[in-house]
């Protein structure tokens, strides 16, 4: 059987083909006619491009304002003392002491709540995506869930965790503000991981049984390629958990000292914050930006530290 | 040997393998060919069990891996696959150091360790002639590699969990001219050892490797023999229509 083929243009010859001047415009960036329409299109462009530059400096302008405003009044009552020493006596009428109640509070809980929520998320992660077959009608569902719950604002998940330790006949604790708050992160964990691990090429898991893997033994694997991923997810995690003022409220209470066991209560920064800033007295009120510029420090700090780890561990990806 | 028979493999409502029966002799390179969407892919991932991770499958007939039914039976799923190794289409590396791409498998099969763990590493990448290229950096990520290094990478990761057969799936498809004659002078060097079953878009290559050939079209097996017979003296109409390039 014989093919035949439609006659091919020559090639090589299309600078030869006659062009209206509206198509060499078009072909050549000619841009100096038509000259009514061009005008047009420049007008468009620069009106796009002051738009876009507008948009940045609204956000820019936003960012440093809120800087600006946290250093210039956190600054005058920032002090050694500050983050070095519990409340005295007289603290929130504008004596001495410091916040490191709250600073160690805050630490306890965003430490144990990141442990306990990758310590849940990345089975769940890795169940969804490796064990479960794509397409999986249990895995849609509970993706469907997990977008749910992570729009769940915190003050449910307080007034949820609050109603249970009343059940149980609870105090407001350590343990209490943990817990809230890994329910509260657990969603933003599992929603980000699972973005990276979709991703995740199907070569390399059948590369990995084909060499006679378990599922299992395919995690070493899988981790190593989503790190970066985690990383994110932590990142995003810490930064919510940390700022979260409205779960710990009824669960981890407030207290003007460090907590020594799980069961006893526990101040956060934001707390902290949010009491001092309601006081009448400025220098109250100068120490709840102090309170926020630690907060905002250590959120900077982990975000750099995050990066780090992040890219030691990504040098792998491929 | 690795002996098929009867085999039908039904995807969701799709028929993709028809009553196919082969038998895939040791110790030769037998080559799949056919057009587009016959079911070659589908036959090779067969024959490892790769194919029951696709959703919605349903396999009957028998696969008989020197004479053990590996569909039926309770065959430990983990040691067949570490006895049939597969070559992907695209390279791709374990996102790990190029010496643990070639540790993992011998790691995670409890094969060796220290000592005997580097001596098998070098061992293979020497047979895939890798060796000298990162002998001085067998700790940098395999993803730096370039692509043809990163297949010969794969293939010396599948030799080093000593397998009886390779499944090879378009080796050298994604690769460059010069590093897929490298791999393909490999499975040439390779066949005095293993049982090699490659399927492949070229005909040149299938000439010039092949020692058995299968010929499937729209999910049948529609002749199969020793590559002179199925090249040189084709029995089929479709065969020759195939090989003369009336269709691809």
């Amino acid at each position: 059987m014989k093919k035949t083929f439609p006659k091919q243009p020559r090639r090589g010859n299309t600078h030869e083909v006659q062009l209206t001047p509206h198509k060499r415009s078009a072909v050549w960036g000619d841009h100096s006619k038509p000259k009514a329409r061009c005008g047009a299109k420049r007008i468009k462009e620069a009106l796009a491009q002051t738009l876009m530059w507008l948009s940045m400096a609204v956000v820019v302008g936003m960012v440093v304002s809120v800087i600006w405003t946290i250093f210039s009044h956190g600054w005058k009552a920032m002090s050694w003392e500050m983050v070095s020493s519990l409340p005295g006596g007289g603290f929130y009428i504008g004596k001495e002491g410091g916040f490191l109640n709250a600073i160690m509070g805050s630490v306890y809980i965003v430490g144990g709540s990141t442990v306990l929520g990758l310590l849940i998320s990345v089975p769940v992660v890795f169940y969804l995506n490796i064990y479960l077959k794509p397409g999986s009608k249990l895995a849609y569902v509970a993706r469907m869930a997990f977008d749910v719950l992570f729009g769940v604002p915190s003050i449910v998940y307080g007034a949820f965790a609050f109603t249970i330790m009343i059940f149980f006949g609870l105090r407001t604790s350590l343990l209490g503000g943990i817990i809230v708050i890994t329910l509260l992160i657990i969603p933003i964990f599992i929603r980000t991981m699972d973005e990276a691990t979709r991703e995740f090429p199907r070569d390399i898991l059948d590369a990995t049984y084909s060499l006679g893997a378990t599922r299992w033994e395919t995690l070493k694997v899988v981790l190593r390629q989503i790190a970066p991923g985690i990383a994110t997810a932590t990142l995003l995690s810490v930064g919510r958990a940390i700022g979260d003022a409205a779960a710990v409220m009824f669960t981890a209470g407030y207290t003007d000292s460090i907590p020594t066991s799980l069961s006893q209560p526990a101040a956060t920064l934001p707390l902290a914050v949010f009491f001092q800033l309601s006081s009448p007295i400025p220098e109250v009120q100068d120490r709840a930006y102090a309170a926020a510029l630690v907060l905002t420090v250590i959120v900077l700090l982990l975000s750099i530290t995050g990066r780090l780890i992040s890219n030691k561990f990504s040098k792998n990806k491929v | 040997m690795i002996e098929v028979k009867s085999l039908n493999i039904h995807i969701k409502d799709a028929h993709i393998l028809k009553n196919v029966n082969v038998v895939l002799p040791e110790r030769q390179i037998t080559c799949i060919i056919g057009p587009s969407g016959c079911g070659k892919t589908t036959l090779l991932r067969t024959l490892n069990r790769l194919i029951e991770s696709t959703e919605g499958v349903k396999t009957s007939g028998q696969v008989l891996v020197d004479g053990q039914d590996i569909i039926r039976s309770g065959a430990e799923i983990t040691e067949l696959r570490r006895r049939i190794g597969l070559v992907s289409q695209r390279p791709c590396p374990l996102p790990m150091s190029i010496f643990n791409n070639v540790a993992y498998g011998c790691r995670i099969n409890n094969l060796c360790k220290g000592k005997e763990l580097h001596r098998r590493v070098e061992e293979n990448l020497r047979s895939v002639g890798l060796w000298d290229e990162v002998k001085e950096r067998l700790h940098a990520p395999a993803a730096r590699l370039s692509i043809g290094q990163q297949q010969r990478l794969c293939l010396a990761r599948s030799l080093a969990v000593e397998p009886d057969y390779l499944l090879a799936d378009e080796a050298t498809s994604a690769l460059d001219p010069i590093s897929a004659k490298t791999v393909e002078d490999l499975f040439v060097k390779l066949k005095e050892q293993y049982s090699i079953i490659m399927v492949t878009h070229t005909l040149r290559q299938a000439l010039r490797i092949a020692d058995h050939v299968v010929f499937m079209y729209l999910g049948e097996v529609i002749e199969e023999g020793c590559a002179e017979q199925v090249f040189h003296h084709p029995q089929h109409e479709l065969t020759q229509k195939y090989l003369t390039g009336a269709f691809s």
